[in-house]
């Protein structure tokens, strides 16, 4: 009997995640008595979100009538629970945090309220301050369906006081191949030259890999929904990749990602990195050992003019809202030039929400609280194109992923199959002849 | 789970006396019943809803194209060719594992079984590998032991000059299996050890009167007194090991042939969020370990059996 049980336990791991489906999708929906109305808000556990929420006393001292409750989850748990109650129409959330790869899919679904024109109304919200670039990820069919929070590019960051060593100067806008040769230079038994993602996962390994490969001709599908991943521009963008691995990059690229390549630069184990423009905060922050050492870039391109990413996390109200006008009023509130000012002055300068409004980067305060980081982030992030980020024209809108459902599971195969190449266990046309076919069968879905 | 008061009657008993036997059965059963109720609930309900969800299309993206498939689920499962590579490294994995720490915690059961100053110490720290929880070992190898700027074992490979090793991207079967060692030598020692101190003095001592070196001892007394103690580790450890999940999720993601059957599932339900498709593959889990359960429980019984003989 043990044993068989056991046994089962693979069986109702399965059976518990539906359960805690379940059980996510029948709790209590906003109750309004007496003129009293609760919105319910789902988020992720980021720091700016929990900012969010010590502030929000502020916006119910001004509204005495709502009252905001937060329910703030880890982005995989939020990810599932607000699927599950926004496609079952559930209506528990009169408020979610989306990221900028739902919004699309969701929009075109009919899930999610437009915010156009209870936006645009407002001339002291000032729609038009949202930077464009995040502002079109989150635009379906011409309709703003969720209203960026904060947003982030990707950028290339590197130790000046190596750089100088070495006689290397980075250039504003590098192509690929300039990094590549300035990381070989650099490149030390104790540092390396630069330190690339290379865990498997959609957004551990794919999100700088898209890029690469969006600058280098190629990207996951045309505009028909073919897959083109066994294509000559993406095995030259692979290959490259693997090449400035193995010739200057990080011993152990399976282990990397985000956080260790933050700690090698942070440590002096690596010279260069090209990563989320948020790093840069990071690596500026008071207890940082590489504090004022660096030295900030646009990403590396090739055949594009620009190469950096685009992620927002955004807010959204679901159609199934029975308090639409307060949820608006709340996500007008948290997404305005005097909430930013808020942050500022009762949180810190530096803890503002980065890549959402243009008009940030104009505040005094947060140009001197950010000046490392501040220029460049906005340059990038008003320079990327999410409708068109590669060479030709594709299907739908954003950089580092593709935005419908299936990319998540096409994107983790592949980076796994990748990850086998570059640890030199299969070849470069075998990872990339799989990994099309598994990106054919997700394109099909999509086709006519 | 039947077994009443055997009737303590010799004569045939009487109408009234059946009928007072009858109602103890019934008594027991009644007794026994929350415990029976309760063990089909958390064993049998959730196996035959995983069934049930095996055979819907049911993915969380698209949730308003919910609707019975009949066996598609387990057509994609089997045709997809995840399944045989998963099994394949699960049993690779699960028999390393088991053959290292098995070696290894027989090698400090024999250390640990003399009488040595500070022996109490030495056996609590040798168990501690065996407490730490899983996603902690694996994290723990993962920065300082394997990385390749801080880790130690890295280290220890400069010192003898000996070139640095990408463990995670070029070993990522001998990590996995480096880590489980570390954790489960000290399960096999504690079992071996348990051996070891139940081997009758007389035995060793008439092995010494008869001339027999320590070598001819271990070999010709010790390990044939051993065998049923191995036997029971290697059956405990492979059941324990085949479920393996942190160390794959933690240091490989499933590459270079890690991803068990274990990591197979959790990808389908929580990354595919395939939950149709992870049910399917579920079951079929289920129906192969069963199959491999029935063939070890014989032996188990067998290894009892034989060691109350020997």
């Amino acid at each position: 009997m043990l044993w068989k049980r056991q046994a089962l336990t693979a069986g109702v791991g399965v059976l518990a995640f539906g359960m805690a489906l379940s059980a996510c999708s029948s709790g209590s929906s906003g109750s309004s008595g007496g003129g009293q109305v609760t919105l319910n808000l789902a988020t992720v556990n980021n720091g700016q979100m929990k900012d969010m929420e010590s502030l929000k006393s502020e916006y119910e001292k001004a509204h005495p009538n709502v009252k905001v409750n937060f329910q703030v989850m880890e982005e995989g748990d939020l990810r599932s629970a607000v699927t599950a109650d926004v496609a079952s129409k559930a209506g528990q959330y009169d408020i979610v945090t989306i990221g900028a790869y739902e919004t699309p899919q969701w929009g075109a679904n009919g899930w999610l309220v437009d915010l156009t024109p209870a936006l645009s109304k407002d001339s002291a919200y000032d729609i038009n301050d949202l930077l464009p670039p995040v502002r079109d990820v989150n635009t379906y069919n011409g309709k703003l369906f969720a209203v960026p929070f904060y947003g982030e590019s990707s950028i290339l960051m590197y130790n000046k006081e190596v750089m100088d060593k070495a006689g290397v100067t980075i250039p504003e806008n590098p192509t690929w191949q300039e990094i590549a040769d300035a990381a070989k230079k650099v490149n030390t038994k104790d540092m390396s030259g630069i330190c690339m993602r290379g865990k498997p996962g959609w957004g551990d390994l794919f999100a700088p890999l898209t890029t690469v490969v969006q600058t280098f001709g190629g990207n996951w599908y045309d505009n028909s929904w073919n897959a083109t991943v066994n294509t000559p521009e993406w095995k030259d963008a692979v290959t490259f990749y693997k090449t400035l691995l193995d010739t200057s990059g990080e011993k152990d690229p399976v282990s990397y990602s985000f956080n260790e390549c933050l700690t090698a630069l942070k440590e002096g184990k690596a010279a260069m990195w090209a990563d989320a423009s948020v790093a840069a905060s990071m690596l500026e922050a008071n207890d940082s050992p590489v504090k004022g050492k660096m030295g900030y870039a646009h990403m590396p391109v090739n055949k594009t003019k620009e190469s950096g990413w685009l992620w927002s996390w955004n807010l959204a109200i679901p159609a199934t809202t029975k308090h639409q006008a307060e949820a608006t009023d709340f996500v007008k509130w948290a997404t305005s030039k005097d909430y930013i000012k808020l942050v500022g002055t009762k949180i810190g300068w530096s803890n503002v929400p980065p890549g959402s409004r243009t008009s940030t980067y104009s505040i005094p305060e947060y140009k001197t609280a950010a000046a490392a980081y501040a220029p460049i982030t906005l340059s990038v992030m008003s320079s990327v194109n999410p409708k068109q980020p590669g060479v030709n024209a594709q299907p739908y809108v954003g950089i580092q992923y593709v935005s419908i459902p299936e990319f998540q599971d096409v994107g983790n195969q592949c980076a796994q199959l990748v990850a086998d190449y570059l640890a030199n266990r299969s070849s470069v046309d075998d990872a990339l002849g799989k990994c099309q076919d598994l990106a054919q069968k997700a394109g099909d879905a999509h086709k006519g | 789970m039947t077994t009443t008061t055997a009737p303590r009657a010799v004569a045939p008993p009487s109408e009234g006396r059946k009928q007072a036997q009858r109602k103890n059965t019934w008594i027991s059963r009644g007794l026994l019943s929350p415990a029976v109720i309760f063990l089909i609930l958390l064993t049998q309900i959730p196996f035959v809803v995983t069934i049930g969800f095996s055979t819907i299309r049911w993915n969380l993206l698209y949730p308003l194209q919910r609707g019975f498939t009949g066996i598609d689920n387990y057509k994609a499962a089997l045709s997809s060719g995840d399944l045989w590579p998963a099994i394949v490294a699960t049993v690779l994995i699960t028999a390393f594992a088991v053959v290292f720490s098995l070696l290894f915690g027989l090698l400090f059961a024999v250390l640990l079984d003399r009488n040595l100053p500070g022996r109490a110490i030495a056996r609590t720290l040798m168990i501690t590998p065996f407490l730490i929880m899983p996603a902690a070992a694996s994290l723990i190898w993962k920065y300082s032991m394997f990385d390749t700027n801080i880790g130690m074992v890295n280290w220890a490979l400069q010192l003898l000059h000996l070139p640095i090793v990408s463990w995670s991207t070029e070993h990522p079967m001998a990590s996995v299996v480096i880590v489980l060692t570390w954790q489960f030598t000290p399960f096999m020692m504690l079992i071996l050890l348990a051996g070891l101190q139940g081997q009758s003095r007389e035995v060793l001592e008439a092995a010494q009167v008869d001339g027999a070196g320590a070598w001819r001892t271990f070999t010709w007394i010790t390990l044939p007194h051993l065998r049923m103690y191995i036997e029971i580790g290697v059956l405990l450890g492979s059941v324990i090991i085949i479920q393996v999940f942190d160390p794959v999720a933690i240091l490989t993601k499933g590459t270079g042939g890690t991803k068990t059957l274990a990591y197979l599932l959790y990808e389908r339900a929580f990354i595919g969020l395939n939950i149709g498709e992870a049910a399917a593959y579920g079951v079929v889990t289920v129906v192969l370990t069963i199959i491999v359960a029935t063939v070890a429980l014989k032996t188990l019984f067998k290894v009892f059996m034989a060691g109350g003989e020997r």
